[in-house]
């Protein structure tokens, strides 16, 4: 039989006998929530900034490569024709996604057209010997895109003397601090390349220094630098071909879509691999998957707490209360249904608790999505994950839900052993053991 | 045919290395509406018969029928139905719900069974008039005298009109002007219902109510009494 009014109406009120142990006990379930909210909003926020900033800093979401290039990494693993390759996905993926979102863009302005775009460009990698007047040391040089670059790449935007590069054909390059300090060489002064080409020919360019990067990476800085592609591909004899085309989605939820596409237009090409983000940085999601590990271990013993502090409110509520289950038996309410009731006013503290923590947790979520968060030890951890000094929490329903509702399945848990102990409970006993 | 009938009930209680013999071979017929008074002194098996009857205790051996279904062997919530809509309960101590009005007291056995709540207010205004608690159904058991207590607990026992009522010592704690008061509404309901009543009490104002008297000792019925009631 359904629970009715009276079942209510006894739990609500047998919950306020022992007010204060009652609080206690919500106040437990409240603070579990509240912690769980804010950590797991938290926690994702920071995975959030994690995967972008790491993936907008070189890898992107996704990636064509030639067959085998990830692995092997050989200059001569290229993507022929890969300029009007990219081009064409740019057009296609840019008017599915177009298509797909059309009502929404007719009400979108151009800026935020433009930021819902799928980005894409071209790179050539690689390795050389750079050299100043005085030192010389093996780096990783990129042809890129200049007009494309940035929007695939944060380094672009890492400038932090000179300028980006401006000229697909120019003979200039950008390098990272490190690699500037160690060559010692400065803006405007030149470095000589020496690098094997696509045809195993010998590779050399003079070229001047128009920027300086500052990524906060040590080993990012000390070991890669930007020249223009058409450059590049001149330098390293690669015809029209190059060793990436780079895909950004607007959002890490569109790129399953946007992958789902491309692919379709790779299929006439079975010598190029499309890759996705956690093919390419596997230890990102590693990462977040131990953190993640570790954290919910954590919760866990939170929520035990939480859990067994409630078995113990009901245990104790169940056994100062055996007279009255021995009348209410006697009344005629069947085992099940006393129970019910135990369950019920568990329930009650449970939607209590979830409410007020939900409430409290969201309002401290909120606090902390405007003015964000920082921490002994975030400068590290920044570094390590080129992750900004303070983190802002990623705010969804989910995110809010899932803490507290599991302190809510597990008090309802713990309220099952009380629950089951009054099928054993006889009713005469029941009356005179407290009466 | 009987209302309740009991066979040859044994009934016996361990406590630490003494055994108590509650009910000793106990057989005992009470037809529809009659008003029977189980007399005993303390440990007699008046107490002991009484839960046996309601199906709150279940015997070592023999067997309980009320109103021709076998008890003594129904499971806990099939016992539970049949205490529901069969038998009301009047106890010494009272045994109200803490938590619940004198109002809410009286409707919980209504409520449980689905009474609509209309007819559950209806019939609980009515029997609270006719057990003199107008302007009380809202006091909790707390904040009423004994006598105010036990008259919602017989309220509560009679209100689903059971077919039985079940009373033990339900003046002990009345003085004699509530006693009275209380064993004038039990005959009249004994009257007007033909509501079966089974009284447990050592009180000799209760038993000059009764139309038979049961007298047991040493857990056996030592006597059964037809009498002219007051």
């Amino acid at each position: 039989m359904l629970l009715n009014n009276i079942t209510f109406r006894l739990a609500w009120r047998n919950l306020w006998r022992q007010p204060r142990r009652t609080l206690l006990t919500l106040g437990a379930m409240v603070f579990a929530n509240i912690i769980l909210v804010c950590m797991i909003s938290l926690q994702f926020g920071m995975y959030g900034l994690m995967i972008d900033n790491t993936l907008s800093m070189l890898t992107g979401h996704l990636k064509v490569l030639a067959l085998n290039y990830k692995d092997d990494g050989k200059i001569r693993q290229s993507i022929d024709e890969a300029e009007t390759l990219a081009r064409q996905l740019r057009n296609d993926l840019n008017r599915l996604k177009n298509k797909n979102f059309e009502g929404e863009s007719a009400a979108n302005n151009d800026t935020e057209g433009e930021n819902n775009s799928v980005k894409i460009a071209v790179r050539g990698k690689a390795f050389a010997l750079a050299s100043s007047e005085d030192r010389s040391f093996g780096i990783l040089v990129m042809g890129v895109e200049p007009e494309h670059e940035p929007q695939v790449s944060s380094i672009p935007g890492l400038i932090q003397r000179g300028r980006y590069l401006s000229d697909s054909k120019a003979e200039e390059i950008v390098i990272g601090s490190v690699l500037a300090r160690n060559l010692q060489v400065d803006l405007d002064d030149e470095i000589t390349l020496i690098g094997s080409g696509h045809d195993g020919s010998f590779a050399a360019a003079v070229i001047t220094v128009v920027g300086i990067t500052q990524s906060g990476m040590t080993d990012l800085d000390r070991s890669i630098a930007q020249m223009p592609l058409q450059l590049f591909q001149e330098t390293f004899a690669m015809g029209n071909g190059a060793h990436e085309i780079v895909i950004r989605a607007p959002d890490l939820s569109d790129v399953e879509e946007i992958s789902i596409r491309a692919q379709r237009l790779l299929d006439d090409r079975p010598s190029l691999v499309l890759h996705d983000w956690d093919d390419l940085e596997p230890g990102l999601k590693q990462s977040i998957q131990a953190d993640l590990f570790s954290a919910w271990f954590m919760y866990g013993v939170l929520i035990t707490l939480v859990a067994f502090s409630v078995l113990n409110t009901m245990l104790m509520s169940v056994l100062e209360r055996t007279r009255e289950f021995g009348i209410v038996m006697s009344l005629g309410l069947t085992p099940g249904r006393l129970g019910r009731l135990v369950i019920l006013e568990t329930a009650i503290m449970g939607v209590l608790g979830l409410a007020a923590g939900i409430l409290i947790g969201t309002g401290l979520v909120a606090w902390a999505g405007i003015y964000g968060i920082t921490f002994p030890g975030m400068d590290e951890m920044g570094k390590q994950f080129n992750l900004p000094a303070r983190i802002y929490p990623d705010l969804t329903v989910f995110q809010l839900a899932l803490g507290p509702s599991i302190v809510f399945a597990a008090t309802l848990l713990s309220s099952l052993w009380p629950a089951l102990r009054l099928h054993w409970l006889e009713p005469v006993q029941a009356m005179r053991a407290a009466g | 045919m009987s209302d309740i009938r009991c066979v040859n009930l044994c009934r016996t209680f361990h406590q630490g290395d003494i055994t108590v013999t509650g009910l000793d071979h106990v057989s005992i017929d009470i037809k529809k509406g009659e008003f029977v008074c189980l007399v005993a002194p303390s440990g007699g098996g008046k107490t002991t018969l009484l839960n046996a009857i309601g199906g709150l205790d279940k015997p070592d051996s023999g067997e309980v029928w009320i109103a021709g279904k076998r008890i003594d062997n129904m499971g806990k919530s099939a016992l539970a139905e049949m205490r529901l809509n069969n038998i009301g309960f009047v106890f010494q101590a009272y045994n109200l719900i803490p938590v619940l009005t004198a109002r809410e007291n009286i409707e919980f056995v209504m409520e449980v069974q689905g009474i609509p709540a209309a007819d559950r207010h209806r019939r609980s205004a009515a029997i609270l008039t006719e057990v003199g608690l107008e302007g009380l159904e809202d006091r909790r058991p707390a904040k009423m005298s004994g006598g105010q207590q036990q008259r919602v607990a017989v309220a509560r026992a009679i209100v689903a009109k059971p077919e039985i009522v079940l009373a033990d010592e339900p003046t002990a704690n009345l003085d004699s002007s509530s006693a009275e008061q209380l064993m004038d509404l039990f005959v009249s309901l004994n009257k007007n219902h033909n509501t079966t009543f089974v009284i447990a009490t050592h009180d000799q104002r209760v038993m000059e109510y009764a139309r038979r008297i049961v007298k047991m000792l040493d857990g056996r019925i030592d006597q059964d009494i037809p009498q002219d009631p007051r």
